[in-house]
Order: structure tokens, then sequence, then C-alpha cells
């Protein structure tokens, strides 16, 4: 392969990988620009948005395009690609090494297992119940309706792969739940409870990314990312209203 | 005993999403520590009468600050420290109300909590871009002094 087809490859790749997982435009550009200019090229041009990179080389005359369809959370792989990046800078890995990381990277992820990841949402659904002011005796509801709901987002996400709906059903077994415990006695405070329950949907990489986005200037990404946090916030607000709608 | 409780939850809060998002694991531990300063800085504007708005704005702000610091001490990209420590922020109480109240067709109580929502959502992002801004400002007397 000639090295100049290499280059974009392998600069593609990184940037594919880092947006697809979560990273910010700002970021992601300047990680992309850095890789081209350490591999030898001048004036590398890039234009990305979270839907697909553009890239040429204008010395060479060769560009290439790459359309980014799947769109998950992975902050390790953002991370992993950068210290990668910083590696090939300082020259401990040769550009082949570095595109073949990659390509290892992109199929195999060190996941935290669904357990704990389980446990870390009723973590979360019970410490900021407590935080916004619950009462003790809401503990358990709380736990159990954030298990639940982050347990159906999960694998909705993960099995069935369709967007949206994994946070508005997930929101609704946590309306549910804490409806449910409410009337049987096993808590107090429907409201402290539901919101508790619903912290680990939150979308927080999309709003976090789109207000850097804009920011940083890359209009069309920051407003894509508002839209797809809207639209998670709206999923979620839908499941809670249908749940007060109907009992 | 309050503030033990405020720290010790921000701190597991935080974790706990940092988990989730699955960020690497030797950036977890700062990363819960950037979320209690980012929640201690909020509580502090809150109980000095702050208000919702300049509240939010000094805890993003915090927030974005000592996540830049973490960020360049670990040598690590900045949104793993900031994303999780930001959930805490992010104004559910007043979403959930707002949401309640549409249920209910209470529709004017509903725009009125979304307002409320959009404001602290601004103010978030103010404080992000404020941090920013002080950050740039930073480097750039730095690097002209040398």
């Amino acid at each position: 392969m000639e090295r100049d087809d290499q280059i974009i490859e392998t600069v593609l790749l990184a940037g594919k990988i880092m947006i697809e997982n979560g990273a910010d435009m700002a970021r992601v550009d300047d990680t992309m620009t850095r890789i081209a200019r350490n591999a030898g090229i001048k004036d590398p041009k890039i234009f990305e948005t979270t839907t697909g990179i553009l890239m040429s080389l204008p010395e060479k005359r060769a560009s290439q395009v790459e359309p980014i369809q799947k769109r998950t959370i992975d902050l390790e792989k953002v991370s992993s690609v950068n210290q990668q990046s910083r590696a090939f800078q300082k020259g401990q890995i040769s550009l082949q090494e570095f595109r073949d990381s990659l390509i290892k990277l992109n199929v195999t992820s060190p996941f935290f297992s669904f357990w704990l990841q389980l446990v870390a949402a009723t973590v979360i659904s019970v410490t900021l119940m407590l935080m916004y002011g619950g009462a003790w005796q809401d503990m358990f509801a709380t736990a159990l309706a954030g298990g639940f709901g982050y347990s159906c987002y999960y694998f909705i996400n993960n099995r069935l792969q369709v967007r949206f709906v994994s946070e508005f059903l997930g929101a609704f077994l946590i309306g549910i739940t804490a409806v449910l415990c409410v009337r049987w006695g096993a808590g107090n405070q429907i409201d402290m409870i539901t919101i508790g329950g619903v912290m680990p949907l939150v979308p927080g990489v999309p709003i976090t990314n789109a207000v850097r986005d804009v920011f940083a200037g890359h209009f069309l990404s920051g407003m894509a990312r508002a839209l797809e946090s809207l639209l998670s916030a709206c999923a979620i607000g839908m499941g809670i209203a249908f749940v007060f709608r109907f009992m | 005993m309050v503030i033990l409780l405020h720290v010790s939850c921000s701190y597991l809060a935080t974790l706990g999403f940092g988990i989730i998002l699955n960020i690497p694991h030797r950036a977890l531990n700062s990363c819960g520590w950037v979320g209690v300063l980012g929640w201690m800085a909020y509580l502090f504007a809150w109980h000095l009468h702050a208000g919702t708005m300049l509240s939010n704005v000094t805890g993003a702000l915090v927030i974005g600050l000592s996540s830049m610091v973490m960020a360049r001490r670990l040598k690590m990209p900045m949104i793993l420290f900031n994303i999780p420590s930001l959930v805490p922020l992010v104004p559910g109480g007043q979403a959930y109300k707002a949401v309640r109240s549409f249920a209910a067709g209470n529709d004017l109580g509903a725009i009125d909590y979304l307002v409320q929502v959009t404001m602290i959502a601004g103010s978030i992002a103010m404080g992000f871009f404020i941090s920013e801004l002080v950050a740039r400002a930073y480097f750039r007397l730095r690097a002209s002094g040398k």
C-alpha cells in the first residue's frame, strides 16, 4: 500500500473511532491534524461532522470520505486513541503499528461488566436523590427504580439497537416502579424517587459536547448533538408523562 | 455531617457515571474529586443566596477549571472529567416538574419550569465558556511571559 493511502486511512480511522465514541470535535480535529502532520503531511485539509469525515492531502491530490453511522459512548476508546497519537508523535510507534492498533481497538473493547454498570446506576440514583434533598426512607425504592430503568435501557440499547425507544421505556419503567413503591408503602415521595431513578439515563455526553462544539466553532456538529440530547430528554419526559397520565 | 453526606454522595455519583460511560480506570478517582469540587462550589454559592443561575455558573466554572487541571496532569482528554462531574448540576428536578405539569394539563406552569430548565442549561454552558476563556488567557499569558 502506498504511504499516502496509509496516512489517510489511519487518520480517518482515528477520527472515526473518536467521533463514534463521543469525543468533542475540537479534540477530534486536533488529533487528526496532528497525526497527519507527524506523518509528514504539511497542510492536511480535514472537515468533520458527527455523521462523516472528509479529508484531503492537497500536495498529493488524494482525498477520501468516511461516513459515520454508529454512535455509542465509550470514553476509554477516545482516551486510548489520544494516547496512541501521543506515542506516535514521540516516535515510539510507527505508522503501521499505529494503524494496526487502531484496527484492533475498533473491534475489541474492554467494557465494564453489566453488573458493575447496574451497581453504578443504582448508586447514581440513590446518591443524587439524597443530594437533591430526598429522604432516607426512599433509598430502597430509588435503587429499585434506577436499577430497573437502567437494565431496560441497557438491554434495548445493546440487543435491539433502537435509539430513543430505550430511553422512553426505561423512564416508563422507572415511573411505574416509583408509583407502585409508594402505593405499597415502600417509599414516600414519588417525585424524588423518579428524579433519582431517571438520572443514569441523562444524556450527559451529547449535552456537554454540544456546548463545547458550538463554542469551538463546530456549529454543524453542535446543533446535531443538541438535537440528539433534546430528543433523548423528550423520550425520557414522554415515558414519565405516560405514567402520570394513566396511573 | 451534612457536608460529609454531600461530599461522599457527589463523589459516588460522579464515579458511577464514570463507570457507565466507561472512562479509563486510572481517571476514575480524579474524576470523582472533580465532581465533589463542582458540587461543593455550587452548594457554596447557593448558601450565599447567589440564586440558581449564578450557583450553576459557579459550579460549571469550577468543574471546567479543575477538569482542565486534571486533564493536563494525567495527559487525558478533558471530556473524561467534565462529563461525569456535570451530571449533578443537570436540572433534573425542574425538567421533571415541567413534564409533570404538562401531563396534568397545567401548560402555563410547565412552561414556567421549561424556562427554568433552559436558563440553567444556559448558565452551565456559560460557566464552561468562562472556564475556557480563563484557561486560554492563562496559557496565552504564560506563553508570552517566557
